[in-house]
């Protein structure tokens, strides 16, 4: 069954309808939210975590459990005073593939408005900080009027909403650095550094932004709290398959015949995805080549694995790749997808923030070798070697872009390995021809 | 990030930059940046004051705006922190532009998602427009770079032009978008296609069709 328009949280996700706050208010955000947040912390925090409410941005950790890690009392500092506790909300979407909290932020910045103050009330936190990636320019500006509108209504700042609680948030434009979606790199570059992640421990909500507890959410999962909260656990966990409940954002790109960005329901299947919403594949369901089914991170799955497989964290995982961010990248059969996926290895290299060995060196090495399996000049057994690069470069780094660099490769030699050695017999053939 | 080069710091860029000061304005909105940040930790706003003084440097001269040496050394003075902390936060991050600028930063997008929907397209149309990739047109109206995914997926390929996006372009509506720009307008941001509103699926609605017509609200059928 088709998710029902009512049952849509980002009613206004394609604009049609201002985003101020007086239109948001009439569908429905900032409504009593001084009674959400008179349930208390505790009660909150179990609405979230009976809604099975998972991450939204790409790793898919229960948002409920994850505030719940805040302290209860907060530590001191080395003069005996009490710390302040952060809400970071991950506005930095930069995913390749990923466009869903722009549309949030353009469309409906009050929902994330609410819901970061009802996430930051849950935790304890004293302000939020919303750092959104530096060339969202203007979703940037709808963001700080939508909050000027916020404070003027009294629903920000001393005593928020009525609720007697005094909770500020900012918004921190970021300046062009994918990895500053990683979120100890994220809270380095609040802190006015380079973006270069952290070791862990210790973790952010025992020492995050300026050594205060922090929890850093993904845009979209403080978007849909408020809804969850008035809604009911129920109503949310009714949708999608058990351990994946919910709605979400998808954004379907490449090659289908109606790219868009829609919400619907967690485990709904590939190809009715597609069907509904995208006009189908370009060229008819015979002509899909492959699909990277949660942006570029996560690795290719071939059409005949995806056209049945749920949209959710555990189909995914079932057929060797994982939902991710949602992002779902299309290919047909006109693709060159050795080349498809060696963009992505520029890409990281790129990105590299340029901290551990394996990921600065590797990154720019696998991205060499990618570009010469695309032409064939290679030779077969250098397929096994970048196959043992890949392993040496994930899980070998600080943070994930090494595995995210690693990933897409490793899906494309799993399955379109002989299309890479028929270019390589290819070259070959014809170097010979031309000596002959 | 390696192949970005700070500009040299010559006698003629402290002539020109060396007296770099905050307009009135500007003024003002540096302290309210750096009132966003507690007490004690003002370095925080290095970023956004870094982008408001890349912005002040461009309306100066008429570009997107760039960075200067005797630019970052303000800044540092501002904040109270070393140059060195200030220089390394403005050649890490790609949008700040640490060497000089056309007046239009067409910025392609040539990642996977925008690649598969034409991106290839968009760069031959701007080679083919004389712009070459890290270099400053002749008459100083173009610099052109590829970048990375700029988060417009559904609406790929896209352009990104100073501070609007372009989106859904083929080669004839980026070069209608590039020729109006040249004329001195300002072409309509979003998506380029007259058909499509943002990121809905073309031509038939398939969901939240009463949004386009009225602020619809839907409670009263939860």
């Amino acid at each position: 069954m088709a998710l029902l328009d009512k049952d849509r949280i980002f009613t206004n996700l394609y604009g049609f309808q201002p985003w101020n706050l007086k239109e948001a208010q009439a569908r429905g955000a900032w409504d009593n939210t001084k009674d959400l947040i008179a349930r208390g912390r505790d009660a909150i925090i179990d609405e979230m975590k009976a809604s099975g409410l998972r991450g939204r941005g790409g790793a898919g950790f229960p948002t409920g459990m994850k505030w719940s890690f805040m302290p209860k009392q907060p530590p001191l500092d080395q003069n005996g005073n009490p710390k302040p506790s952060f809400l970071v909300i991950n506005a930095d979407e930069s995913e390749p593939g990923s466009c869903k909290d722009r549309e949030i932020m353009r469309h409906d910045p009050h929902l994330l408005f609410e819901g970061a103050l009802v996430a930051g009330f849950a935790m304890g936190a004293r302000a939020a900080y919303i750092y959104i990636r530096g060339e969202y320019i203007r979703e940037a500006e709808v963001l700080f009027a939508a909050r000027e509108e916020a404070y003027a209504a009294g629903l920000l700042g001393k005593n928020a909403a009525g609720s007697g609680y005094d909770f500020d948030v900012f918004v921190h434009r970021g300046a062009g650095a994918y990895i500053c979606g990683e979120e100890t790199a994220m809270i380095e570059s609040l802190e006015g550094k380079k973006g270069q992640p952290r070791l862990k421990p210790p973790f952010p909500a025992g020492a995050g932004l300026y050594g205060c507890p922090t929890t850093v959410n993904n845009v979209e999962s403080i978007a849909v709290a408020p809804t969850i909260l008035r809604r009911g656990a129920s109503w949310f966990s009714s949708f999608g398959r058990e351990n994946n409940k919910g709605t979400k954002l998808f954004q379907i790109s490449g090659h289908v015949n109606r790219p868009c960005v829609v919400e619907e329901e967690m485990s709904i299947p590939f190809s009715e995805l597609i069907e509904r919403h995208c006009g189908g594949i370009r060229g008819g369901r015979d002509n899909l080549l492959a699909v990277i089914p949660g942006g570029s991170s996560v690795p290719l799955v071939p059409s005949a694995d995806i056209w049945d497989a749920p949209m959710d964290f555990d189909g995914l995982k079932a057929v060797g790749s994982g939902l991710g961010t949602a992002a779902v990248i299309v290919m047909d059969k006109s693709t060159d997808i050795v080349r498809a996926i060696s963009r992505l290895s520029y890409f990281y290299k790129h990105e590299s923030c340029g901290q551990c060995t394996p990921c600065r060196e590797g990154t720019g090495w696998m991205w060499r070798v990618m570009e010469r399996l695309r032409t064939g000049d290679a030779h077969v057994e250098e397929i096994d070697m970048l196959q043992q690069v890949t392993k040496q470069v994930e899980g070998h780094t600080i943070c994930a872009l090494g595995d995210a660099a690693a990933w897409p490769i490793q899906g494309l030699i799993k399955h379109f390995r002989p299309e890479i050695e028929r270019r390589i017999e290819a070259r070959h053939g014809s170097l010979q021809e031309a000596a002959e | 990030m390696a192949d970005r080069y700070i500009e040299p710091d010559t006698p003629e860029l402290r002539a020109r930059w060396g007296n770099f000061a905050w307009t009135e304005a500007n003024a003002a909105k540096a302290k309210d940046i750096v009132a966003r940040y507690p007490e004690g930790r003002q370095r925080s706003a290095v970023m956004p004051l870094l982008d408001l003084a890349q912005r002040q440097v461009g309306a100066e001269e008429n570009t997107q705006g760039w960075l200067p040496i005797p630019v970052m050394e303000y800044i540092a003075e501002y904040l109270a922190m070393p140059v060195i902390r200030v220089v390394e936060v403005a050649s890490f991050y790609t949008m700040y532009n640490i060497a000089p600028i056309g007046r239009f930063h067409v910025q392609v997008c040539g990642t996977t998602p925008c690649m598969l929907r034409g991106s290839d397209d968009l760069l031959a149309t701007c080679k083919s427009r004389g712009m070459k990739k890290g270099h400053i047109s002749a008459d100083g109206l173009w610099s052109f770079t590829e970048v990375e995914c700029m988060g417009n997926c559904a609406s790929a390929p896209m352009v990104q032009i100073n501070d609007d996006n372009y989106e859904d372009l083929t080669s004839d509506r980026l070069n209608a978008v590039l020729d109006a720009l040249a004329r001195g307008e300002t072409p309509k941001a979003g998506t380029q296609d007259p058909a499509r509103h943002t990121v809905e699926p073309v031509g038939e609605p398939t969901n939240l069709v009463a949004m386009m017509t009225e602020n619809h609200d839907y409670r009263s059928e939860w």
